[in-house]
This record gives structure tokens, sequence and C-alpha cells, in this order.
């Protein structure tokens, strides 16, 4: 539970950072797997995620990241990193999305659960803001998710998959 | 090799290369590259004092990734080529990565003996409990009743237990870590990297394509009950009687790592001749 606003500030930076790290990865691994599609739609939220931390520098009057923390989150990762393995080399940008809208709704109940907890008030105005920003977020990824289509029901079938069998 | 500007602070970027790993998307090789990177960011060795020796799979891939100097050799030698560097040269850090297949199977027996050299090294696996690149057959660690096209009702033979192979042989440090938590497997290997002798991190890696079904490890790993011993003996019982899903340092032990030359003493091949008359 972060005790000042600087530390919870440094916890949503530490929470853009790694999102932003892990998209950029995940953005790298679909185009090296010609997935280009997707790629580009992981790399525009690295892009969306470095914004959001750059925003906060800007609002904190920070020239460099401070310290940043070691924080003991409720999962492995920090609540907006999407996680590594809910990618598949076929995936459509419908996945993808449903990855980032999962990211920004566990991020918004984060932000909801430290506003119920906080008990310094410079914290809870500020988790409130966050939380509001995420709740933001989680509309804007759901109209995303309404424009792009639905994958059909064979799009993980490969014609020539990996598996090999002598 | 980057070269690091003087003040330059490193981060976990000032480690990787330019090359994109060509793993399956969702591999667990891509959370523990970002693990080795901020682990090495966290003990802020520059890269050109680095060096990453692997041998061959899909984890072996690992050196390229990184800016680092890297050295990949061929099938199961790497603790065997990377011996002799850090005996060479005692002064870089190096780390040996490589996957179940490589170090277990036809690296089984360097792996023995390293953790008996107990040379300052931090040897890598990265556990998938298959053969990745060859597509998908038993490895040593794979369970025996394991069922597949290319071992139908499983091989039936026990599963290889590196930790209690490696604390039996001599290694200095034995840890257990998980894909799924990059910042906890960071931690663990800057921590195996600072114990001097050798360090041995068995990271649980998913196999996305071939296994599946570890998915469900993220269900079952849990943090070690107990903080790490430096007394082999209770490691033993402890690591024998492990349900093979206890994330953290298991052992950190106090033997004296291997001796190296250090200083600049230049020996004249006669004169270590000499040493070996009779």
């Amino acid at each position: 539970m972060p005790r000042t606003l600087t530390e919870l500030m440094a916890q949503a930076l530490v929470m853009e950072n790694e999102a932003a790290q892990r998209y950029a990865d995940l953005a790298d691994a679909m185009e090296t797997h010609n997935n280009r599609g997707v790629a580009e739609l992981f790399r525009k939220m690295a892009v969306i995620e470095r914004k959001h931390a750059a925003q906060i520098m800007a609002e904190m009057g920070w020239k460099e990241a401070p310290p940043l923390p070691k924080v003991a989150w409720e999962d492995f990762e920090a609540p907006e990193t999407a996680p590594a393995d809910a990618v598949h080399y076929l995936m459509t940008p419908y996945h993808a999305l449903e990855i980032a809208l999962a990211n920004e709704k566990r991020a918004e109940r984060f932000f909801t659960r430290l506003v119920r907890m906080a008990n310094v008030e410079s914290v809870r105005k500020a988790a409130r803001e966050l939380m509001a920003e995420e709740r933001e977020h989680v509309a804007l990824v759901t109209a995303w998710l309404k424009k792009v289509p639905r994958p059909n029901k064979n799009w993980s079938e490969d014609p020539d998959p990996p598996s090999y069998t002598d | 090799m980057n070269d690091t500007a003087a003040g330059a602070a490193l981060t976990a970027q000032s480690y990787k290369s330019s090359y994109k790993p060509i793993w399956c998307p969702g591999c667990g090789d891509y959370s523990v590259l970002s693990s080795i990177t901020k682990a090495l960011a966290m003990i802020a060795v520059p890269p050109e004092q680095v060096v990453v020796v692997s041998g061959i799979g899909c984890s072996s891939r690992m050196p390229a990734y990184t800016s680092c100097y890297g050295f990949h050799g061929v099938h199961g030698r790497a603790l065997a080529a990377a011996t002799g560097l850090k005996v060479a040269r005692p002064d870089l850090t190096v780390l040996v990565t490589g996957g179940d297949g490589d170090g277990y199977s036809i690296g089984g027996n360097h792996f023995l003996h390293a953790c008996r050299r107990n040379v300052d090294l931090t040897y890598i696996v990265m556990d998938n409990h298959v053969y990745g690149m060859t597509k998908g057959q038993p490895s040593p660690t794979t369970e025996p009743d394991w069922d597949s096209k290319l071992s139908p009702g499983g091989t039936g033979v026990r599963s290889f237990h590196p930790l209690v192979i490696a604390l039996a042989s001599g290694a200095n440090f034995v840890a257990r870590a998980f894909a799924g938590d990059p910042n906890g497997t960071a931690d663990i290997i800057a921590q195996g990297i600072r114990h001097r002798g050798f360090s041995f991190i068995e990271v649980l890696s998913p196999c996305v394509t071939f296994r599946p079904d570890q998915r469900e490890w993220k269900k079952q790993v849990h943090p070690a009950p107990v903080a790490a011993t430096d007394d082999p003996a209770r490691a033993a019982r402890r690591i024998m009687t492990d349900d093979g899903f206890n994330i953290g340092v298991l052992y950190a032990g106090n033997r004296n790592p291997y001796p190296t030359h250090r200083g600049g003493t230049q020996v004249a091949p006669s004169d270590l001749e000499a040493e070996f008359e009779l």
C-alpha cells in the first residue's frame, strides 16, 4: 500500500512502463512470426502506454524516473501488463484487443482497491484520478473492439502446424 | 557489443541486442531473457564484462539476444566452455544458459562435474520438460506418464531431479524460478550471480507449442515455505520432498569457489612443464 503520493505515482509509472515493454516485446514476437496486423496493434499499445508514463512524469515534475519501487503485486506482474503467454502466433487483432481490455480492467480494479484502502488523503485522491483514467481506457478499448471483426471459429487451425512426428 | 557511455545508468535495455527472438509467441524464454537483462542491470556490470555461454536448443539462442559477449557452443557442452572461460578470465561475469535437454541429457555429465568443481559461474536452465527445438520428444525432466505421439503412454521412466543432483554434486547455490514471474526470476538470478561459486537456477519456462498443458504451471508454483539454508543436509531433505513448484533460493552454501589465477603474473610454458617433471 503506497504511503505517499510519490510512492503511488512511482508505482503507477512502473505499471505503465512494464505494460509498454511487454506490448513492445509481443509486437516483436508477432512481427517475427509474420502476424503483422497484430504486431502493429501491439506497437500502438506500447506507444499509448509510454505516453501514459510520460504523462505521469510531467504531472509529477520528474525529469528522470525516481528510483522505482519493488512492488509486491497481487499476481506475478503489474496489473496492466499483458500475460506473456496470452498470445498465439495466429491470433487476430480482436484477440489482441481482448488482452488489452483485460489489462485495463485489472488496472481499474487495482486503483479502485487503492481508493478503498488508502488512509492518506493525497494518495486516495490520486488513486481516484488514476481509477477514472483507467475507466476511460476500458471504454476506449471496448469501443475499439467493436470495430474489428470477430475471429472465425477456425482461427487457430494451421494447415502446416509446427508439430512434427517421425 | 554496446559501449556504455561513461556514467550512463545501465538498464535492462542496455543488455539487449537488436536481434528479435524467434521463439514461439508465448514462450517462457522471452520472460527469462527479460529477467536476465534486469538481473544484469541490478548488478550494474557493464555488458562488455559479461559473457553468456550456451549449447543447443531454443533457450540456447539466448546469447544472440543479449549485447554481452556470447558463445553459442555445441550440444551439451556449454558448461565445459564456460568453465574454461572463467578459469582463464576470472574477471568476467559468466552466465551459462540452456534447456533441460542440453543440460541434463547430452550435457548431463558436464552438469555433474561443473557442480563439483564449483567454478564461479551462474547456470540458468530453462526447463520445459520437453525437447522443444526438435519438436516434442521427452526430455530427462518429462513426467513418466506424459502421453504424446512420440512417447505413447509416456516413457514410464522416472524424471530426473536436477536440483537434487546439483546439490549432491556440490553446487554452491540452488534455486528454482518461474518464467511467469520475471521480476522474481530477475531477483533470483541476481542473487545467483552475486553468490560466489557454482550457482544453479532452474527456471520453469513453459513451452506453449509442445507442452500447452504447462499453462497450468502459473496456478501451481508457490513461494518456497522456508528461507534458503546453508546446510546441505537440510537442503537435501527439503529438495527431496519438494513438489517441483517451490520457487525461491533453496540452498546458498559456503564452499569456496574453484581458485582461479588472479593478477598479471605471466607463467612461461617451460615453468609449467617443470612442475610436471618426474
